[in-house]
């Protein structure tokens, strides 16, 4: 059996952001820019795209919405926009969590160099970051929050629109890291205060290489990338057509269908996590109910997570780990340990990603597999060896 | 090209003399938790021969797959050769390995360097030039 739970890492694209794709290519060629038909036509499709888009995620005008190549570029450009745009205003402070996506991570890094102050918030023990936290850090030169919406290892979901109340009531900005979460959760960013907003298409089957930026009306961006005058004058370069209309269609797709697709993956996941709890000396990371619907993070104390991944595949099942082996680094996943989730723990880690395609059957598979490949590595790891005989210390209760 | 080659997946999917031995004459482990892996190599010696040798190691796919690589390239032969035994001679018969996972190759070295040593000074034997003062490698 083949099963694909990944979907955290990218998606399949659906039939019909498919189907919008290939319509474009044959029929919606043009350059939006060109004055003539083909290029007028093309550009009816954009507009239509970036409305859909826009009510998608509650913003109050079409404008509002700007496309990008991806999530990665929709963060870069609302960390720099915010940044290097208040900076002259006195505004030298940014606030974060430790357990942000690498594209904020590497962001705030690159705006340390430039001498702004970065405070990185740690979430509790459940990886939601406390609000008090939040309130605690802001100053009076914070120019902006950026918080993610949904953790994409661990599946935490941030109390978003209270960080927007906090906010806008305390006059700064703030942005959300919400590419785990459009299309999952219930979004609005006018009733959540929420200033800027990046997404990205292939985490909701859409293609990918295509993603944008929500910035509220008054909210001064600033360009990552120069050229002509496309997206308002704020992101350059042609206007990648067939692949915004298929990411609208799938995102439209996605926000109709959000109840009953999430009820259905909630209901896998939870399968899942049941399924798993009778493996001594293991544990969920993450909120059990505060969590994406389709996250199952778990570590397994005494092996490692890249050699349970790889047997997995073996038997055909696709997940990923926070295991350092995994990682370019040698360090375990920056989210776990960021949210105390012991070093041991995170090298032990799997993380399963549903998504509606996944069945029950697949579960259940799932269950069997994961208990065999445990089982087999702990079988012939010392360290296991070890915590069995007394010699180490359990970090995960029993 | 996938990350690892044929050879490596062989190994970590059948990997060969894994175990342990009930009174082995010595026993070499390198590692730790923290790093992610661990490898316990036991050795059973007969005239300076190594007669039986198994592992456990905890880690990842290459770290499974050296372990059992180096068992086999050692299994049947002297203390003085399995001494000779280098981390490279481990990655060239795996068919290579990632830049990346290359330190576990050295983690095997390591391993059968420590239980060599224990077993000279269980022995009551001098240590061989090239184990006097050995360290395993630290791990970053």
């Amino acid at each position: 059996m083949r099963v694909y739970a990944d979907n955290a890492a990218t998606t399949y694209m659906s039939e019909a952001a498919k189907a919008k794709f290939i319509e474009c290519l044959d029929n919606y060629n043009g350059n939006p820019n060109s004055l003539h038909s083909d290029g007028q036509r093309t550009q009816e499709v954009l507009d239509e795209a970036r409305q859909t888009v826009a009510d998608c995620i509650g913003a109050a005008r079409a404008n509002e919405i700007y496309f990008t190549s991806g999530g990665s570029e929709a963060d870069n450009q609302a960390l720099i926009s915010a940044a290097r745009g208040l900076a002259p205003n006195g505004k030298k402070h940014l606030i974060t969590t430790n357990i942000e996506h690498h594209a904020i991570l590497h962001t705030m890094r690159k705006l340390e160099g430039e001498g702004f102050e970065v405070t990185y918030l740690a979430p509790q023990a459940n990886g939601i970051v406390d609000i008090k936290d939040v309130e605690d850090a802001i100053r009076e030169d914070t120019a902006l929050v950026s918080i993610m919406f949904a953790n994409n290892e661990m599946g935490a979901v941030q109390p978003i629109a209270e960080i927007g109340a906090l906010c806008k009531s305390k006059g700064v900005l703030f942005h959300t890291d919400a590419v785990q979460a459009v299309a999952h959760l219930p979004i609005d960013v006018q009733a959540m205060n929420i200033d800027m907003l990046s997404m990205s298409a292939h985490k909701i089957h859409g293609p990918k290489g295509i993603g944008a930026l929500y910035a509220r009306n008054g909210v001064r961006l600033l360009n990552v990338i120069e050229g002509g005058a496309q997206e308002r004058g704020k992101r350059a370069g042609t206007i990648n057509v067939p692949a915004i209309a298929s990411m609208a269609v799938a995102l439209k797709e996605g926000c109709d269908h959000m109840e009953e697709n999430m009820a259905y993956v909630r209901k896998l996941r939870d399968r899942l996590i049941e399924g798993l709890k009778d493996i001594p000396y293991s544990q969920l990371n993450g909120d059990p109910v505060k969590r994406l619907p389709g996250n199952v993070n778990y570590s397994f104390e005494g092996v490692e997570g890249e050699s349970l991944l790889l047997h997995l595949d073996m038997y055909g099942i696709e997940c990923s780990s926070g295991s350092a082996c995994t990682s370019e680094s040698l360090d375990p996943s920056h989210v776990l340990t960021g949210m105390g989730v012991p070093v041991e723990a995170a090298h032990g880690s799997l993380r399963f990603s549903l998504d509606i395609d996944n069945t029950e059957e697949q579960i259940d598979y799932i269950i069997e597999k994961v208990h065999s490949v445990v089982e087999r590595y702990r079988g012939m790891s010392p360290y296991w060896e070890d915590l069995e005989t007394g010699k180490r210390e359990h970090c995960i209760p029993e | 090209m996938s990350l690892y080659t044929d050879k490596v997946m062989d190994h970590f999917e059948n990997p060969r003399n894994v175990g342990v031995i009930e009174n082995a004459d010595a026993i070499g482990e390198v590692g730790n938790p923290l790093c992610g892996d661990i490898m316990k190599m036991y050795l059973k010696v007969e005239d300076d021969v190594i007669t039986d040798i198994k592992f456990k190691t905890f880690g990842c796919g290459s770290a499974i797959a050296t372990s059992s690589m180096a068992t086999e390239l050692i299994k049947g032969k002297t203390l003085d050769e399995a001494l000779e035994l280098t981390n490279k001679a481990v990655v060239d018969a795996l068919d290579g390995l990632p830049a990346r996972k290359v330190h576990c190759s050295v983690l095997a070295e390591d391993a059968i360097k420590m239980a060599l040593i224990d077993y000279y000074t269980k022995n009551g034997r001098e240590l061989p030039e090239s184990l006097v003062g050995f360290e395993p490698h630290e791990e970053e």
